[in-house]
């Protein structure tokens, strides 16, 4: 807040004084100045702010409306009002417990497993031996790729017939299934936390973890009480960043698994995908991703009242610096 | 306790590789392993057929077959996708960052009634997870029959990655200094001027940046061209890396080898592009 009224106190500077600049010459100039201003400001944010509304805005607004109706989307606007009742049905639904289950499941997965695995491999990186910018490029590469490639050549490394190993068969077992999609996702993503945790230790200074170790830290210590908690902005970021993209998951389910076997890998996404683009229930597929998107707002929330607060200053440091 | 203390005495010489160098190669080898097994996979299986790829799915191909590559590269179902891609992608940087740009200098430079509440609906947008949208986006697609037109990808996917562009560009347009637009302006120079010649040439690094980050954005995505593509000659390449998938679900190898082609122009872009695309993705994270 004190930011931009600070810079809402320059931007008017900058008008006043390009006003003085020019000797004043009455009242009529300055009002068609002004309605020149007015102008340029409307047609500057014009084409941005219709492109917004009309593609972001009213979609969103559209689903929340349509998740109160019953309703196919073809032809006409939802009519037939059902109240609560498409809320009411998805928490019936043993399917929607299945994709909130697998949802934590995978949440705790990429908490536990991926993200210290990145870390780990961050802290590696960031020492210097022969081939490191090899490793990091390898390590990086999956991420390249769209979770489609990734997905496809998964699909058919996992498949019975042609899958290698013991991995062969586990897209077909509903035990199972969700592992592979977590070894899937974790192949694909780790590199991006990696990435993350190593431009993050890289602002560490060096000085810091020199006088650890003149004081007498070793590594383990040194990594506990100066690396970790410096770190700090920088993993919550990265555990924000895995847990909103758990809770969207679609492109990669969808094509590794396609939900299956019976629900067992299903996503909330893939969920709503199949009511709403095969099953044309567009109102209850409609409530599902209300339900989808107050998760990732309460979370988002909640996360950044509690967990970030004490990073936004950070934050903005950081986004001054990366470029 | 005394453990860490016992390493901490041991290891107090060699303070930069903990783990030490025999330690680090190992691990490192293990996972690079780890890692490029898929990415071998797909490339041997590549040059199999599918017999070879269902009895040998690790071994190296024997014979080494060339004609799954050599049919791809030849064919229009890889080269027409290609094309789409880059020109949805290009669109989409393109009107990302010019309507992002304009939006943003105003954002920065002008002192207005509602801006800072404008600037939060914006900012509001970075909330709004694509899926919730897709329905109505379309059903509203549909109405303006752009479903099977390239612009029902480009402009939601503009719309879509308009709040972060936004807002990276103002915080960029704020610190280039005031006296600089002073100058520009007893030099008689007009806002749009300003803005075109002056500001957008200094900006040059951020604007790289938010549309490197578009083009890959686009380029990944698949839910959006997957709903609005019905007609194949329009399909991207994720689009067509998942439907050539199940059209030839008796042949993976030739599957393999399609998705192998379709690694090489995200890789090469990566390539050109990594400074820009690191960047974004910091910029991206500190911000989402």
């Amino acid at each position: 807040m004190a930011r931009s009224s600070l810079t809402d106190e320059q931007t008017r500077d900058v008008v006043s004084t390009s006003r003085a600049a020019k000797p004043a010459d009455g009242g009529r100039t300055r009002r068609r100045r002004r309605r020149r201003t007015f102008v340029t400001i409307v047609l500057f944010l014009l084409p941005a702010f219709v492109l917004f509304a009309l593609l972001v805005l009213v979609p969103f607004a559209v689903a929340a409306y349509s998740s109160f109706f019953k309703w196919n989307g073809l032809g006409g606007p939802p009519d037939d009002y059902v109240g609560l009742d498409n809320f009411k049905k998805l928490f019936g639904d043993p399917v929607f417990h299945a994709d909130l289950r697998h949802m934590m499941i995978l949440v705790v997965l990429s908490l536990v497993v991926q993200l210290p695995l990145a870390l780990g491999l961050a802290l590696m990186l960031s020492q210097r031996f022969h081939g490191r910018a090899v490793y990091r490029v390898l390590f990086f590469a999956p991420f390249v790729l769209s979770e489609v490639i990734a997905g496809v050549l998964f699909n058919i490394l996992f498949s019975a017939e042609n899958g290698i190993g013991l991995a062969a068969g586990w897209l077909a077992d509903p035990s199972r299934v969700l592992y592979a999609l977590f070894i899937v996702l974790t192949w694909k993503y780790f590199g991006l936390h990696m990435m993350l945790y190593l431009a993050g230790r890289q602002n560490i200074p060096q000085e810091l973890l020199d006088a650890a170790a003149t004081d007498g830290a070793g590594p383990w210590r040194q990594f506990r009480h100066v690396t970790l908690p410096l770190l700090g902005p920088t993993i919550r970021i990265s555990v924000f960043l895995s847990v909103i993209g758990v809770i969207q998951l679609f492109d990669m389910v969808w094509v590794l698994t396609t939900g299956g076997p019976v629900h067992s890998s299903e996503t909330m996404a893939v969920t709503m995908f199949n009511f709403g683009f095969r099953r044309f229930q567009v109102g209850y597929a409609s409530a599902i991703t209300m339900v989808m998107f107050l998760i990732s707002l309460v979370f988002a929330l909640f996360y950044q009242r509690f967990v970030m607060r004490r990073d936004i200053q950070g934050a903005i440091t950081v986004m001054g610096e990366t470029r | 306790m005394t453990q860490s203390a016992h390493a901490g005495r041991g290891m107090a010489g060699r303070r930069r590789r903990p783990l030490g160098t025999g330690m680090i190669y190992l691990v490192a080898t293990a996972l690079g392993a780890l890692i490029a097994l898929p990415l071998l996979y797909g490339v041997l299986g590549g040059f199999k057929d599918a017999g070879q790829l269902a009895d040998h799915p690790l071994g190296l191909p024997h014979p080494w077959v060339i004609s799954n590559y050599t049919g791809i590269l030849k064919s229009h179902t890889f080269w027409r996708p290609v094309g789409n891609s880059i020109l949805i992608a290009a669109a989409t940087a393109l009107i990302v960052v010019a309507l992002g740009a304009l939006a943003a200098f105003v954002f920065a430079r002008f002192a207005f009634r509602g801006r800072e509440l404008l600037a939060m609906l914006f900012a509001i947008g970075l909330m709004f997870p694509f899926q919730v949208a897709i329905l109505p986006l379309f059903v509203l697609l549909r109405t303006f029959g752009l479903l099977d037109n390239p612009l029902g990808v480009i402009l939601p996917q503009a719309a879509f990655a308009l709040p972060l562009t936004i807002i990276v560009l103002r915080t960029f347009f704020r610190q280039i200094p005031r006296e600089v637009e002073e100058a520009a302006t007893i030099d008689g120079c007009s806002t749009f001027r300003f803005f075109w010649r002056i500001l957008l040439p200094m900006a040059r690094p951020a604007l790289a940046t938010m549309a490197v980050l578009a083009i890959v954005t686009s380029w990944n995505n698949f839910f959006l061209p997957l709903v609005v593509f019905n007609n194949p000659d329009w399909w991207t390449v994720p689009v067509s890396v998942f439907q050539f998938k199940t059209q030839y679900s008796t042949d993976y190898a030739r599957v393999l080898a399609y998705t192998v082609m379709a690694m090489v122009p995200a890789l090469a872009f990566y390539a050109v592009a990594e400074r820009q695309i690191i960047g974004g993705l910091t910029t991206g994270a500190t911000k989402g």
